[in-house]
């Protein structure tokens, strides 16, 4: 140990001028530019010991397109997806299961086993008190659960190939924007799950997630629908998803794909702003 | 904030790797931190000893450069955490209260990624991964997850992981919290042999043996101020006297048995089990409360500990 001796001036480097930054270089720095350590560990994890959960989110839409594209789908016939042009009702369906899979993947991800981290396994502590900012850990996060998303859409769109379902080559560009459907949710997800305290509100992200997959123009079309409650559907995520994923399936587009793009663009750009704050409000005060 | 000190002062003559003045974090009209001042210098083993809830922890967060600091000045390694924070993080290793480690990794993963998060090459943490845990005594280990290990294990694995970036300094918050005491002496042994490399070790407890083992110099720390700084033996010599004589005479007899002991020590502390009694010769003190006629149930004499100077600095004990 050094003597402590009286006198010397104590150094004070807040003397030098501090230049105001829009962006934070402080306690509350956003970004270190390594979002993939974060992706990396999320990987890691997969590996050694959740991968058989992963694997059993990708069959729940597998069953219900057997059930109802298959079992269902004898009885309801051919659909009208568009003035004069029908699909059978298992090719109708089956495109809206796909964008299911993909928000699903991206959800059940970034909303429990968030919640899991953030408030449990205090992960996220642990990671901010690195170098890494809250930006890199939102970019891991929602990049690991966008592709676990990509990944069921993959795994679901080979299904849909074997059993004949794509009925166009722009098939193909189905997957593209299942990624966005995936980043979308996550994105999302992440962020409505970064304010919840309890498992309690954990719930209400079911309550949202049931009913939007059950009335999305999913099963059937939009038009069952009365004109003001047509409305509240086309505002829904899902909707949005269906509607492009179903245009490139099918080949029939029903709407502008750039519209559901833009939409999603939105829910990507929201997303990662909430979380990242959140992030940064809760463990960087 | 002059006025808190209760000893001077003192400036190091090395340029600090810590230095805090009138440093404080209030939350609303919650006071953690009321301004204090410290200097860590390089190589020194610190301690913030205090009670829980003494403003110890925000401090340190203050330090690691998660928690914005409400006002005063402070600056570690040179930079200041309101512009510098990644920096300083970086070049920190950080051992918080609750240990919060990877549950879905294994112990050598553990290590890996959080290394990873410095953004240190993989090849670089996987070598310094294996250093680490045999320095930790968990080689064997490595392959195993984080939830098979004992309290022990995992305090040496967070410890071994706060080192993954050869930080400049270690900060331990209540590092031995909740740890048996055999598990508490191999983290000392630990702790000890990183100071021997020089290691500048930054410790808050509440628990005195630990700052008289591992600190050198400390400040104590009651109600987000500092009352008192120096090294233990100082603090000791400063705040109370060489011996301490303990009696208890059953808890309705002891305040009574205070004032008829009185002139008998230099000081006399009553607790609710039990009086103290301030002297240099403790033993010689005994004899003559024996030849009073008074007779305590039981009787000890011992050495004076910091537990002693936080009572007499805060008239309360360290853990209540």
């Amino acid at each position: 140990m050094t003597a402590p001796v009286q006198g010397e001036a104590p150094r004070h480097d807040d003397a030098l001028p501090v230049r105001r930054r829009r962006v934070p270089r402080g306690v509350g720095a956003l970004y270190a530019g390594n979002a993939r350590a974060v992706l990396g560990r999320a990987l890691l994890a997969t590996r050694s010991s959740t991968w058989m959960v992963v694997l059993s989110g990708f069959f729940e839409p597998v069953f219900y397109l057997l059930a109802m594209g298959y079992g269902l789908g004898t009885y309801i016939g051919d659909v009208e997806v568009a003035p004069g042009r029908t699909v059978a009702y298992a090719a109708y369906i089956a495109p809206a299961l796909l964008a299911v899979s993909a928000m699903n993947g991206a959800v059940y991800d970034s909303t429990w086993n968030v919640f899991f981290k953030m408030h449990f396994g205090k992960l996220y502590q642990a990671m901010l008190a690195t170098s890494i900012g809250p930006l890199d850990v939102a970019l891991g996060e929602i990049g690991y659960a966008l592709l676990r998303g990509a990944v069921y859409g993959v795994g679901f769109l080979t299904v849909m190939q074997v059993m004949g379902l794509n009925l166009s080559w722009t098939a193909l560009l189905a997957l593209p924007a299942l990624v966005l459907v995936a980043f979308a949710f996550a994105s999302v997800g992440m962020a409505i799950t970064s304010f919840m305290s309890t498992f309690q509100q954990m719930d209400w992200i079911n309550l949202v997630m049931l009913p939007m997959f059950l009335f999305s123009a999913t099963f059937y079309p939009l038009s069952v629908y009365p004109p003001l409650l047509q409305h509240v559907i086309t505002a829904l995520p899902l909707w949005h998803a269906v509607e492009l994923v179903r245009g490139l399936t099918t080949g029939i587009p029903g709407s502008s794909p750039w519209g559901h793009v833009a939409y999603f663009a939105v829910m990507i750009a929201l997303g990662i702003t909430f979380t990242t704050r959140r992030l940064r409000a809760l463990f960087l005060r | 904030m002059a006025d808190v000190w209760v000893g001077s002062p003192r400036v190091l003559a090395v340029n600090p790797v810590i230095e805090a003045r009138a440093l404080t974090k209030t939350y609303g009209e919650l006071v953690a931190v009321g301004g204090i001042d410290l200097q860590v210098a390089p190589g020194e083993s610190f301690g913030l000893l205090g009670p829980n809830g003494a403003g110890k922890s925000t401090t340190m967060r203050m330090i690691g450069a998660v928690s914005q600091r409400t006002s005063g000045t402070l600056s570690v390694l040179g930079l200041d955490p309101d512009t510098h924070g990644p920096e300083i993080r970086s070049r920190l290793g950080v051992v918080p209260q609750e240990d919060n480690l990877d549950t879905e990794l294994t112990v050598r993963d553990n290590l890996i990624v959080y290394g990873r998060y410095f953004g240190i090459p993989r090849a670089a943490c996987a070598r310094r991964a294996d250093e680490l845990l045999d320095f930790a005594e968990l080689a064997d280990k490595a392959k195993v997850k984080v939830d098979a290990l004992s309290g022990g294990m995992k305090r040496r694995l967070t410890i071994a992981r706060a080192l993954i970036n050869e930080p400049a300094v270690l900060m331990l918050d209540e590092p031995t919290t909740g740890l048996d005491p055999q598990a508490r002496h191999v983290l000392w042994d630990r702790l000890f042999r990183l100071k021997e490399r020089g290691t500048t070790l930054v410790v808050t407890t509440h628990y005195m043996d630990e700052a008289e083992q591992l600190c050198d110099r400390l400040v104590v720390v009651d109600h987000g101020r500092i009352m008192a700084e120096g090294s233990p033996a100082e603090l000791i010599r400063t705040y109370s006297t060489r011996e301490v004589l303990e009696l208890r005479f059953g808890s309705s007899r002891n305040a009574q048995a205070a004032v008829d002991l009185a002139d008998l020590a230099e000081r006399i502390e009553v607790l609710p089990d039990r009086v103290l009694l301030y002297a240099e010769d403790g033993e010689a003190v005994l004899a003559q409360v024996r030849s009073r006629g008074l007779d305590p149930t039981t009787s000890l004499v011992r050495r004076s500990s910091l537990e002693d100077v936080f009572l007499r600095l805060t008239g309360r004990s360290l853990i209540e």
